[in-house]
């Protein structure tokens, strides 16, 4: 009892600080990189407007998803190498099915999409879990896997998304500056908040932060690793599907930029690769800035193709920021 | 589990370089049996000819591998190599290839920096420098309007030309680099340094070992070996585009796994990846030969791999 008393005493307001810095202090800055870059382009294109914001929810709305969903199995001290090829299947699944039906039609293939590409991103880690091959290994080969499915699904770019379906995504029903692609994004919090105080979001992050430790505490690792893989695949669908109402188009080929561009929003948003540090707000924030960079080379003028260039760069300085954080404080 | 099952196990586990080659010369076999005929000697210097570049590739993966990295830029390098060195070659071919290779060695170098004094993942490091170079890439083949000339005869002859007939031109720079490697791996101080460094990095350090020179080192020869890997691939399919070896990223890390590299670094050899990427190329000329659709063949072989680096961890589960 006495030792509960002690923990519970109000702690000085220094180390409070302190604490919250630390573990809120990168998100803000992510925050705050993401206004400075708000600021910027509305000095360059005075007459931003509701348009030109809709325009970078739209192109973020994906990005926030693949990036969610590498997120979670990062916590859990793995990675996932196939969200953008499953991203692709989910989104020509979607074609498929939803090709000249209505939005109720469309809205029962959205829900069973969500399934199949939950368990496909459930058989990764099935797959990684019982095997014990490193989970790049088999992520780098079932993204193979699931690139070939889709080919198999849709042999090239088709469009043919439900109207109805993408306005869920497109335009702006409540007001010019809440678009609907803003509004698709409240379903990561409404996955995200029950799991992470449920006993197994809790879990996730003890398996991602020490195996050896979590595995004493009574922690099943193989169930826990298995779950995060799961809600990546359920938010690599999302993902798919966002795609379809984004862009009202079947690409099989939409793989690979989402995987890199996935991972670089999660380190840029905070989350470490070693697993087990980081939360959701970071890694949507750095999609946001992810995609306002193209749109700000064409208000500037610059040709879009060094928009990947300087994604590069901008990952590079900032982990190399990270990294040089670690080494002066280890001196 | 009787004894002859326990001491075929352990000389699997000891030798499993052995079993490697005994899957190879199956899938040969399996190659005969579908179209009676086909394994024949112009077929061997085919599948060598194709392994090359894929070998030459991995040999830089295995290298980071071995030190408990990995490397994904290895098939931006060498796209960018190959696009660089073709679009060079006007000026000369000598010039056009320096200017490739210098490609690898500056990004190998980046990314040694970034991996090896600001301590940042391999895996984060070398996939935004990917994207760095391809980025760059688009927008050099964007400023040079003019459309990219052909690969110059020099390295058509060695990534496609063959000696004799039957030995393909590629093998002999790839047979030395292999000997290189696989004795500098072994038998040098900077060899053993790398399975150090792979083992335990911070106890090496604490051994006195100057651990970012060896990263860095090391860093830029798999830069440099992933140039020459996009040369000589340039050379094989003749020509030089935007995507040549993005195709060849996932074969470069299953080469090294397949052949028996420990993906925590540590332990592994040279050999091993060079077994790895004749399987690889053998099973695409099984699949090639099975005539599926592009779809399903990528589809097969990722299920493939899958259940390749599954039974080689199980039988050598070192846990």
């Amino acid at each position: 009892m006495a030792s509960t008393a002690v923990a519970e005493a109000p702690r000085p307001a220094g180390i409070r600080f302190g604490r919250a810095a630390r573990r809120y202090g990168w998100t803000v800055a992510v925050y705050a990189l993401f206004a400075l870059l708000m600021v910027i382009t509305i000095a360059i294109k005075p007459d931003y407007g509701s348009f030109e914001w809709n325009t970078l929810t739209l192109a973020a709305l994906p990005l926030a998803f693949a990036a969610v969903a590498q997120t979670i199995v990062v916590l859990s001290g793995g990675i996932d190498l196939s969200v953008g090829p499953l991203m692709a299947l989910a989104n020509v699944l979607a074609l498929r099915a939803m090709l000249g039906h209505d939005l109720n039609y469309s809205l029962v293939v959205a829900l069973i999409v969500l399934l199949e590409v939950t368990l496909a991103g459930a058989l990764n880690g099935a797959i990684i879990v019982v095997t014990r091959v490193p989970d790049i290994v088999i992520t780098l080969a079932t993204s193979f896997i699931w690139a070939g499915l889709a080919l198999l699904v849709l042999a090239k770019p088709t469009p043919g998304i439900p109207l109805d379906f993408q306005n869920l995504a497109q335009g702006s029903t409540f007001s010019p500056w809440v678009p609907n692609a803003l509004l698709v994004l409240l379903v990561i919090p409404l996955v995200w908040i029950p799991l992470r105080r449920s006993r197994a979001g809790l879990a996730i992050y003890a398996v991602g932060s020490d195996r050896n430790a979590a595995f004493r505490s009574g922690v099943n690792l193989g169930w826990s690793r298995l779950l995060a893989y799961a809600v990546c695949g359920f938010f690599a669908a999302c993902g798919g599907l966002a795609l379809s109402m984004t862009t009202g188009v079947g690409t099989p080929l939409a793989g690979t930029y989402y995987t890199l561009s996935g991972v670089s929003a999660i380190v840029l948003g905070g989350v470490s690769l070693a697993g087990g540090r980081g939360g959701m707000l970071g890694p949507v924030a750095a999609a946001y800035i992810l995609s306002l960079i193209p749109a700000v080379l064409i208000y500037l003028g610059i040709d879009p193709n060094y928009g990947q260039m300087i994604q590069g760069v901008l990952i590079v300085i900032v982990v190399m920021i990270g990294g040089l954080g670690v080494v002066l404080r280890r001196a | 589990m009787s004894v002859r099952v326990v001491s075929a196990v352990r000389l699997v586990q000891q030798r499993s370089i052995v079993v490697l080659i005994g899957l190879l010369v199956a899938l040969a076999g399996l190659i005969e049996i579908i179209r009676p005929g086909a394994v024949n000697a112009s077929w061997v210097s085919n599948i060598l000819e194709f392994a090359a570049p894929l070998g030459i590739l991995a040999a830089g993966q295995t290298l980071v591998v071995i030190t408990g990295g990995i490397d994904l830029s290895v098939a931006n390098v060498a796209t960018a190599a190959a696009y660089i060195m073709a679009s060079q070659a006007p000026y000369g071919v000598t010039r056009a290839i320096v200017a490739g290779l210098l490609v690898g060695v500056v990004v190998g170098l980046v990314n040694g920096v970034g991996v090896a004094v600001f301590r940042v993942q391999p895996l984060i490091m070398t996939l935004a420098m990917g994207l760095v170079v391809t980025g760059s890439l688009n927008v050099y083949s964007q400023a040079a309007i003019r459309s990219v000339p052909g690969v110059p005869a020099v390295v058509h002859t060695l990534g496609s030309g063959t000696v004799l007939g039957y030995v393909p031109v590629s093998l002999f720079l790839w047979a030395p680099l292999a000997v290189l490697l696989i004795l500098g791996l072994r038998g040098t101080g900077f060899g053993r340094l790398l399975y150090a460094l792979g083992d335990n990095l911070e106890a090496t350090r604490l051994a006195g070992v100057r651990a970012w020179q060896v990263l860095l080192a090391n860093y830029a020869a798999c830069g440099l070996l992933s140039a020459v890997a996009g040369l000589v691939l340039s050379g094989t399919v003749n020509a030089a585009d935007l995507s040549l070896a993005t195709v060849l990223l996932l074969p470069s890390v299953a080469a090294v796994v397949i052949g028996g590299t420990s993906i925590f670094g540590g332990s592994g050899s040279y050999s091993g990846t060079i077994v790895g990427a004749l399987i690889l190329t053998v099973l695409n000329s099984v699949l090639t030969l099975l005539d599926v659709p592009d779809a399903v063949k990528q589809v097969l072989y990722g299920a493939i791999i899958v259940i390749l680096a599954a039974a080689y961890t199980r039988v050598l589960g070192h846990d």
